[in-house]
Parts: C-alpha cells; sequence; structure tokens
C-alpha cells in the first residue's frame, strides 16, 4: 500500500488524476443504484462522516490538539438544526416562525429556516463553542487537551439526555424575546427534547431546487457531495496558508513555534474554532438527513468512531482521511451489519455482530497504531516523523525522541512538502 | 506560601493583590471544593436544624469513593511511570466486577452460606479477581503498550482507547446490554451501625475495611520494597533508571500488575456495594476515577485516594441534591475546572505537562 502510494506520489500528475476520477466516480455512483438504495444512504452517511472527520483532522492532525469530545460540535451542530427547523419551538411567533421556506414548512408552527440559514448558523454556534472548548486548554498540552475536551463531550452530552429538564421558554421571554426581531417561543420550551429527541426536522430546501424528498435519496447525496467537496477545498486551502503551517508548526514543537513567532493562543483557537466549524455543518445536515437530533445520538463513542477514521487513513493526511471516514462508515452500516453478520452463525456461535461494532473499531485501533501508525495514506512528514522515532527509539531506546521532530530530515520534509 | 513569606522577609510590603493572588493559587480550589458541602450544610441546618443528612451523604460518598480510589490508583500509578493515561483501566476495573461475580456464581455463594463460608469465598474471589485483572493489564500493557513506547504520545493513548472498546465488548458479550443484578451477599444496605443520625451501612462498613488495608499495602510497598524503589526511580527518569541497572521493561510491567491488582479488588468491593454490574460499569468508573486521579494530582498516590474519596462526597451530594442524571455533569465540571486553574492538582508538583 505504501508502496503504492510513494510511486503515486513520485508522478506529479498521478494524485491529481486520481483526484478527479474519484470526483467523477463519485458524481456517477448514485445513478448506477435505485433511487431510495441502501447503498446511496450508506454513501450519504459516509460523506457526511468525510466532512466530520475532515474538521477533526484539522485539529488532530493539523494542530496535534487531540480531541476526545468531537461529538460535542456534532451535536450543536444537529441541535441547531432541531431548534431553526422543526416544530420544535412550537409556541414560537403564534404562528411560528419562517425564514425562506416554501411549503409546506411555511404553514408550519414553531422556527422554520432555510436549510443554508440553518448551516450558517450552525457554523457560527459550532465555532464560538470550539472557542470556548478550547479556551481552557490553552495551558495544556498532550493528554491534558484529551481529558478537558472528553470532559466537554461528555457535559454537552449530559446536557442533551437531560435537556428537557432545562426550561429555557421563561428566561427567554422574559429577556431575549423583548428585543426587536425575537419572537416568545412559550414558558414551557425546553432546551432538548431529552431521549425522545426532536423529530420531525424539515428536510432540505434549497432555492431552485425540488424539495428534498425522503423517498429519493440523490438530492441529499449530491448535496453531502458538494459539502465533502466544499470541505476538501477549504481543508487544502487552510493546509497551504500560513494558519495551516502555523497549525503544523505548533504540532511539531510548541516552544520552537512560540518562540518563532506564531501566537499560540490565536492559532489554537482558530485550529479548535474552524475544526468545530465542520462538525456543525455536517451535524446540521445529518439532523435533517436522519430527520431526528437524539440525545443518544452524541456518546463519546461517536468521538473515537470520528477520530478513528483520522487514524486509519493517517493523521494530518487531507486523502487518507476520507479514505478513513469511507471505510470506517462503509464497515459502520454495511459489512458488519450487512455481510459479517451471518459469520458467528457459521461458525456456530450466536451473538449479534452489529452489536460490537465498537469492539471491532477498538481492535482495528490497536492493530492500526501498533503495525502502521501513521495510518493507509500516511502524510509524508508525518511519516518521516515516525521513521525517524523507530530509529532513534532502537539505538538510544527510551526517552522522548519524538518532542522535536523533524531534525535531520527538515530540508527534505521542507522540499517535499507540497506534492 | 513560600513566595509569600519570602516577599513578607523582606523590608518591601508585599502588594496586597499579589498576596490574594498567591493565596488563591495555592487554597483556591480548596475553598471551592468545600464550597458545596458547606452550602448543604446551611441549608440543612436552617431547614432540619441538624446535620445528619450531610452527615449520610458524606458517608456513603466517602465509602463510594473509597472504591474509586483503588481504581485512580491504577490510573496515577500508569501515569506516574510512563505518563499514559490508561483509558482501559476502568474497563479492566469492570472485568474484575465480572470475574467476582461469576465466582459467586461457581461457589455457589449465597447469603445462607453462613458467615465463614462467606468470608471464605469472598476472600477466595478476591484473590481471583485480583490476578486475574492484573493478568490482564499486564497483557494490555505487553500488546498494546509496550511496542509504541517510542511512538509519539498520541499513539499509546488512542490503543488505549482501542482496547478500552475491546475489554467493552467482552463485557457485553459476557453479561449482556444491560445492567444484572447480583445477589446481595452482604445485606449491604442494612444498618451497621448509627451514629447521631448518621447511618452507616454493611457496604460502607465493607468499603472502609477492604480499602484501608489495600491503599496502605500498596503505599508502604511502594515505599519500601525494592521494587517500589525501582518504580520511582522508572517514574523519575527511565535512561537513567537503566543505567542503574533497573529493568525498566519489568518495571514498567510490575506497575501495571499492581494498578490491575487495585483494579480487581475495587471490582469485587463494588459488586457487593452496589449489587449490579453491567458492561459500561467500567467506562463510567473509568472517568470518574481519572477525575479523582487528576484532582489529588496524577502521578501522586496519596493524592488519588484523596481525590477519590472527594469526588465519591461531590458525586454522592450531587445524586441527593442536583438530581443523578446531573452527576457526570457536575463531575465533569469539575474537571474542567481543576484543569483550568489547578492542573498540578491538590497533592501534586507542578510538572512540564502542566505547564
Amino acid at each position: 500500500m505504501s508502496a503504492v502510494a510513494g510511486r503515486l506520489r513520485a508522478v506529479p500528475h498521478a494524485q491529481k488524476l486520481l483526484a478527479t476520477a474519484a470526483i467523477l466516480v463519485a458524481v456517477l455512483v448514485p445513478f448506477y443504484f435505485g433511487k431510495g438504495s441502501p447503498q446511496i444512504d450508506d454513501a450519504t452517511l459516509a460523506m457526511a462522516y468525510i466532512g466530520m472527520a475532515l474538521g477533526l483532522n484539522l485539529i488532530v492532525g493539523f494542530a496535534g490538539l487531540l480531541d476526545l469530545g468531537y461529538v460535542a460540535f456534532f451535536a450543536i451542530g444537529a441541535f441547531t438544526m432541531g431548534w431553526l427547523g422543526s416544530g420544535f419551538f412550537s409556541q414560537a411567533g403564534g404562528e411560528g416562525v419562517h425564514v425562506l421556506v416554501s411549503e409546506p414548512a411555511s404553514n408550519l408552527p414553531g422556527i422554520h429556516m432555510n436549510f443554508l440559514v440553518v448551516i450558517v448558523f450552525a457554523i457560527i454556534f459550532t465555532t464560538i463553542a470550539g472557542m470556548l472548548i478550547g479556551l481552557p486548554t490553552l495551558r495544556l498540552r498532550g493528554d491534558y487537551i484529551a481529558i478537558v475536551t472528553l470532559a466537554f463531550g461528555e457535559i454537552i452530552g449530559r446536557v442533551a439526555i437531560n435537556g428537557d429538564e432545562l426550561r429555557i421558554g421563561g428566561i427567554w421571554d422574559a429577556t431575549i424575546a423583548k428585543l426587536p426581531f425575537f419572537e416568545p417561543i412559550g414558558s414551557a420550551a425546553t432546551l432538548t427534547g431529552g431521549r425522545r429527541g426532536i423529530t420531525p426536522v424539515d428536510k432540505v430546501d434549497l432555492p431552485f431546487v425540488e424539495r428534498f424528498v425522503a423517498l429519493d435519496l440523490r438530492p441529499w447525496y449530491f448535496l453531502a457531495l458538494a459539502i465533502v467537496l466544499i470541505a476538501l477545498f477549504v481543508n487544502f486551502r487552510l493546509r497551504d496558508s500560513r494558519l495551516g503551517r502555523a497549525w503544523i508548526a505548533l504540532r511539531e514543537d510548541e516552544v520552537a513555534a512560540a518562540s518563532m513567532g506564531v501566537p499560540l493562543v490565536k492559532t489554537k483557537l482558530l485550529a479548535y474554532g474552524t475544526g468545530a466549524a465542520f462538525g456543525g455543518a455536517s451535524g446540521a445536515f445529518l439532523a435533517s438527513y436522519l430527520n431526528t437530533v437524539n440525545a443518544d445520538q452524541f456518546q463519546f463513542s461517536f468521538s473515537i468512531f470520528i477520530l478513528g477514521m483520522v487514524i486509519l487513513g493517517g493523521l494530518g493526511s487531507i486523502w487518507g482521511v476520507v479514505v478513513g471516514a469511507i471505510a470506517l462508515s462503509l464497515l459502520n452500516n454495511y459489512f458488519i451489519p450487512d455481510v459479517f453478520n451471518t459469520w458467528p452463525e457459521k461458525v456456530g456461535l450466536d451473538f449479534d455482530l452489529s452489536q460490537l461494532s465498537f469492539g471491532i473499531f477498538g481492535f482495528l485501533l490497536v492493530i492500526m497504531m501498533v503495525l502502521r501508525p501513521e495510518g493507509l495514506i500516511p502524510e509524508r512528514r508525518r511519516q518521516l516523523e515516525l521513521e525517524e522515532g523507530i530509529g532513534a527509539g532502537a539505538t538510544a531506546g527510551a526517552g522522548p525522541t519524538l518532542e522535536g521532530g523533524t531534525g535531520k530530515h527538515g530540508e527534505d520534509v521542507y522540499e517535499t512538502r507540497r506534492d | 506560601m513560600e513566595a509569600a513569606t519570602t516577599t513578607a522577609a523582606k523590608p518591601a510590603a508585599p502588594a496586597p493583590v499579589a498576596v490574594a493572588r498567591d493565596f488563591l493559587a495555592k487554597y483556591g480550589l480548596i475553598i471551592f471544593l468545600l464550597a458545596m458541602p458547606i452550602a448543604f450544610g446551611i441549608r440543612d441546618l436552617s431547614a432540619e436544624g441538624d446535620l445528619s443528612r450531610l452527615g449520610n451523604n458524606l458517608v456513603d460518598g466517602v465509602s463510594n469513593g473509597a472504591i474509586w480510589a483503588l481504581v485512580a490508583l491504577g490510573y496515577t500509578l500508569v501515569y506516574g511511570i510512563i505518563e499514559l493515561i490508561n483509558f482501559a483501566h476502568g474497563d479492566v476495573f469492570m472485568l474484575g466486577s465480572f470475574v467476582s461475580v461469576g465466582l459467586w456464581g461457581t461457589f455457589a455463594l449465597t447469603v445462607a452460606t453462613g458467615a465463614l463460608g462467606l468470608v471464605v469465598g469472598l476472600v477466595v474471589t478476591l484473590f481471583v479477581a485480583m490476578i486475574a485483572t492484573g493478568a490482564l493489564n499486564v497483557m494490555i500493557e505487553r500488546v498494546a503498550y509496550r511496542p509504541l513506547r517510542n511512538a509519539p504520545k498520541l499513539a499509546p493513548l488512542i490503543t488505549a482507547v482501542g482496547f478500552s472498546f475491546i475489554l467493552q465488548n467482552v463485557g457485553l458479550l459476557w453479561l449482556g446490554g444491560s445492567p444484572e443484578g447480583v445477589t446481595d451477599l452482604i445485606e449491604s444496605q442494612d444498618r451497621f451501625f448509627e451514629v447521631g443520625g448518621v447511618v452507616i451501612t454493611n457496604g460502607d462498613a465493607l468499603a472502609f475495611t477492604a480499602t484501608i488495608p489495600l491503599v496502605l499495602g500498596l503505599t508502604t510497598f511502594i515505599a519500601r520494597s525494592r521494587i517500589g524503589k525501582a518504580m520511582r526511580a522508572t517514574a523519575q527518569d527511565p535512561e537513567a533508571a537503566r543505567l542503574m541497572g533497573i529493568n525498566v521493561d519489568t518495571t514498567i510491567s510490575f506497575t501495571f500488575l499492581l494498578g490491575g491488582l487495585m483494579a480487581g479488588a475495587a471490582g469485587l468491593i463494588y459488586a457487593l456495594y452496589q449489587t449490579t454490574v453491567w458492561y459500561f460499569q467500567g467506562f463510567q468508573a473509568g472517568l470518574i476515577a481519572f477525575t479523582a486521579a487528576v484532582m489529588g494530582g496524577i502521578g501522586n498516590l496519596r493524592g488519588a485516594v484523596l481525590g477519590g474519596l472527594i469526588i465519591g462526597c461531590i458525586q454522592q451530594m450531587s445524586d441527593n441534591r442536583i438530581g443523578g442524571q446531573w452527576t457526570n455533569a457536575v463531575v465533569f465540571g469539575y474537571l474542567v475546572i481543576i484543569m483550568v486553574f489547578r492542573p498540578q492538582g491538590l497533592l501534586g508538583e507542578e510538572t512540564r505537562e502542566a505547564g
């Protein structure tokens, strides 16, 4: 695999060709399957996960800030969709609040905004949340960041589950609804739907396009593909930008980066903010696609599911993350329930394999880290780093050999970075 | 405190702001931790005129916290020696519970077995469970952490999370997905004795009597024994320890063994105390115990015990006063606040990590 990847890199245009081919295939795939076929469903979910994995890759892969609470951003994005695009606040503004929506949403009570408006709000909310979560971790490093983000993820999960006890209606009507442009939402309104969830959520309603329906999955697929392509474009641009290089410097050596004039606070907060924004956008899309915002979706295991995609593909490697996301989501949504699930029966065992999907992920994570820590399609810089570490480890034994990073490969890395 | 005294000794009086800042940095977290019991105590006094409710909460909290302390010791030992958050540790604890429950079944232990039979049975169970989890922990270290000793710190953390999922699914296959009630061998909710309205149940008594010797034994072992000395040396500087003739790999394995032993004991006590076990208990307990270890100062054994007891009390008060469904959010809120204001914990030293 790595040999193939290496040879591809040696040919300058091979990667571009491969990418174009991949996008072409992605555009043509839905026409091969039926309109509502489970394959398109799986592929759409995979796309949404790619969006999230690309966002997490910014935080973990580029900036080196291990985030174990990424599900929080999925939750915030999804809840934004639930709040602004469903009948959840059924008392809001009497007849309901409607922004740029067509039939039938425009006749229903509750807050109904166009998907494009909601996604903007989702991005704003998650960016703010990302920065807020980033704030306490500014002084911390490594494992401690992992723990704080995990704690935030768990807190938001708890709030999602118990949010039906949090009545925001009274406070909202007493304070915010008095301002111009704000509508009262009724004193009974709660923050989340708790375990019952918020359902139904408005279908996507784009200008110049027919309203999305649950039976025809192709428009959903193309929307998800569009989100992925935008995310990919932004990721590549960000990687090569000043900010992206600052992130990579931060990942390699925080002290050195700071002393070379990288503003740590701003760089870290922007990493959390931008990474979170992708999670929020994908979360809003998923809420609309799955037609529900349910507190049980926002578990710690989902954070690891997304992190697994990033690691499987190769930390920091954009194409790697795409491959990892496709692999893991297909494993979760297709291979485990539909293909492997008959295996235990064949061997004479009696258990439901789909129950154990996270055990399989765990196994994959361990195997991957022990045998191929650089991932399926490693980022060149990181691969060098790991090779160097293994070499140094063999001669010098235990010790923090990898704190530094580039070392003797420094120039080499610089030369080959823009491949 | 040192800073305050040295500046006070100088002729120029220290600025009051600086004094206040030093004071807050040193005692702020302790004041913050005491705020909740004091607030509830005042409310108890003003409403009912006695503190028995707070007292009961604290007793339950401490006995619950004793179990977290045992689990937290495993985190702190491992973190102290290789600076790894062993995410799988909570699930090792869970499997300790499962092994214990399985053994009661094999020995056919019930309340009717009689006191002597019960004691013998439980002691045997304790040993088997401890050895099983200790061996499991050593195995995990071999398979998932040792090959990554020289990799970036991210790598073993991820294998730890991976192993946590694997063990959870082992538990899921073993006893199914829902909490399973187990025989209440010691009638844990029955009154053991009562002082001034504060009830100490059998379960509380068991938690104290089983935990105190284990903790004392472990701390003495690490302070006195040869291998304990080797562990401390390795924790300080693995390279120098190796040069001094210490087998670092064996020492690390031994640390994992000790952590596993404590987790197994905690698993048995948990099963006796809570009378339910389920596959997800380990993950929850792991996060709580980890919070405890961080609160006490990770790498510090006494800190882990102290943190465990404090977290136990916080949980109990939150269960009874705020609502059990919010307890985890409260615990993690505390974790975030500790991380922000005092990442080195209550008893911990300022380290490079805490920066």
